[in-house]
């Protein structure tokens, strides 16, 4: 049940975006993001569109997957385009009661629909292409600024890396223990919410003291490894930039400025 | 060679040991180690058995620093585990692999694992990648080197736990009930690992475990009882004991359990036979006559 979960999750291969380093990749999320809230109209979001679907087609991402990802979204989709189309007003289409359903409505809730799917489609595909470990690598390096004002950029990076690989672990054992708990006779699946919230106890607290013994484990299998912190450690990947990269991104601000320019034109 | 072949990598004299209780506790605390003295010789393949609250893994985790004694010395490679400037030349020369594999891998990719440790060590990346390649060979995971470790069997991620320690090419690999917690198959694979390292690459291997089958494999058993040693011995010698492993609530293997119960009944029997070969042979012998 729990185990469809894929947020984090990294799809190994040897593509082009693959092999581009996590730090262009991070700026091109972003550059892409912009894409898609400064878009003002239809025709300026699929140029967005079209970015994406052509990094997607580069990636050699089963479109099966991309749909997974999409999944845990559906209740969020479902519940925008429900209140954009009902609560817009506009010269209505149809009208049955106080539901009145306006073309103005339609044209936004479709609008919002596809902007959210292509952001999750496009931070998906960042994820799947992207090991965890060079992505926290690259979010070290691009905040390493911030180092000179006293932010712990390595220690951040260590707990995202750390709580990344324990995600699966951790979901395993959250499914061991609602089975044990079933077999003693825990209910979870009838009452009110309050019951059910309620019914949660019994798994919450086993969860989190096996969480805590793995962290005092894991801190001593560290200490082992003559963990000391960030300072003089070296990688075995490094992150290294070339030709490839910088097209990308200049290919990126392109997208963009098409987008802002047909903002303007259209109007 | 032979020089160095008897050179004690590791050495604890007169261990003591004891975990600070509660401030309002006011009984004395219970000692967990009680005047351990214990030698390591480089290259040797050391068991240390005994059941549960004997101290054998408190004296496992006073082997590379992660506990201090409260009495007594430490030595590694004639570093003082005590001393601070020097506790990670301490690490770097004595691994330490634990119980729980899920518990001790840190990175996602399985190469970056195994990298871990020389990352730590700021060792340049041409020398990590060699490193990396070889310690995953040497544990026979080569071929998963890009897999997750959640996609893993017991086995399989206990052997890269292996190979991270292994990467920082350690003099001494310690080894705190490793297969405690994986199947007969998993088991098998860890230990035939372990026994290679120790053969092949000559590394000092010290393995905590309560399987006796396991620890007849090894050159040297230590045997620990209530915070002490109780024997110290070839595996051959130490099984033959058999009243006194029992006495302990230790087992001995099933050959020598069985040659035991024979002498029991009277029949001619040897209780330093620790394997199912020559086992075979002593019963072929007697049923012969």
């Amino acid at each position: 049940m729990l185990k469809d979960i894929t947020i984090g999750q990294y799809f190994p291969g040897k593509s082009a975006v693959h092999k581009l380093d996590s730090r262009f990749k991070i700026m091109i999320t972003g550059i892409f993001i912009g894409m898609l809230f400064s878009a003002d109209g239809f025709i300026a979001l699929g140029v967005g569109l079209v970015f994406l679907i052509m990094a997607f087609i580069i990636s050699e991402i089963p479109f099966k997957l991309m749909l997974k990802s999409l999944k845990p979204i559906v209740p969020i989709i479902i519940f925008t385009s429900v209140l954009n189309i009902f609560f817009l007003d506009g010269a209505p289409l149809i009208k049955l009661g106080f539901i009145k359903i306006t073309a103005e409505g339609l044209r936004t809730s479709a609008f919002m629909v596809i902007r959210i799917i292509a952001l999750i489609m496009g931070s998906s595909l960042l994820t799947y292409t992207t090991s965890p470990i060079t992505l926290t690598d690259a979010i070290e390096r691009l905040l390493s600024p911030l180092k000179k004002v006293k932010l712990p950029v390595h220690e951040l990076a260590m707990m995202m890396t750390i709580a990344l690989r324990f995600i699966p672990t951790l979901i395993e054992e959250t499914d061991k223990i609602i089975s044990a708990q079933k077999a003693r006779g825990a209910d979870m699946e009838s009452g009110s919410i309050f019951q059910r919230i309620k019914a949660l106890t019994p798994i919450l607290i086993p969860l989190f003291v096996s969480a805590f013994r793995r962290a005092e484990e894991l801190a001593v299998a560290m200490e082992c490894r003559c963990y000391q912190g960030g300072d003089g450690r070296t990688r075995l990947r490094q992150l290294k930039s070339d030709g490839k990269d910088y097209f990308a991104l200049g290919l990126s601000i392109v997208f963009l400025n098409i987008v802002i320019a047909l903002n303007c034109v259209l109007g | 060679m032979d020089s160095k072949k008897d050179e004690i990598i590791i050495s604890a004299q007169n261990v003591e040991f004891h975990y600070e209780n509660d401030p309002e506790d006011k009984t004395p605390p219970k000692q967990v180690l009680k005047n351990v003295s214990l030698d390591i010789k480089r290259g040797q393949f050391t068991a240390v058995l005994g059941h549960n609250g004997s101290g054998k893994s408190t004296i496992a985790k006073h082997m590379n620093g992660i506990l201090l004694p409260c009495g007594g010395k430490v030595y590694v490679d004639g570093i003082d585990t005590c001393d601070e400037d020097r506790i990670f030349d301490v690490r770097q020369r004595v691994g330490m692999v634990f119980q729980n594999p899920d518990n001790q891998l840190v990175a996602t990719i399985v190469e970056e694992d195994v990298a871990f440790a020389l990352e730590n060590l700021g060792v340049p990346t041409d020398e990590m990648r060699e490193r990396v390649d070889d310690a995953l060979r040497s544990v026979g995971m080569y071929e998963y080197r890009e897999h997750s470790p959640h996609q893993l069997s017991g086995g399989q991620k206990q052997r890269i736990a292996i190979a991270g320690i292994i990467a920082m090419r350690p003099d001494c690999i310690v080894l705190d009930e490793p297969t405690a917690m994986l199947d007969p198959k998993g088991r098998k694979e860890v230990l035939k690992t372990i026994r290679k390292l120790n053969h092949d690459f000559g590394i000092t291997a010290v393995l905590i475990t309560h399987y006796m089958e396991e620890a007849a494999q090894a050159d040297r058993i230590v045997v620990m009882d209530n915070g002490e040693i109780l024997m110290d011995d070839v595996p051959k010698n130490v099984f033959s004991n058999v009243e006194l492993m029992k006495r302990i609530g230790l087992d001995v293997p099933q050959v020598t359990e069985l040659m035991y119960l024979m002498g029991q009944s009277g029949l001619p029997s040897d209780t330093h036979i620790i394997d199912e070969e020559e086992c075979a042979d002593a019963l072929f012998a007697l049923l012969k006559n």
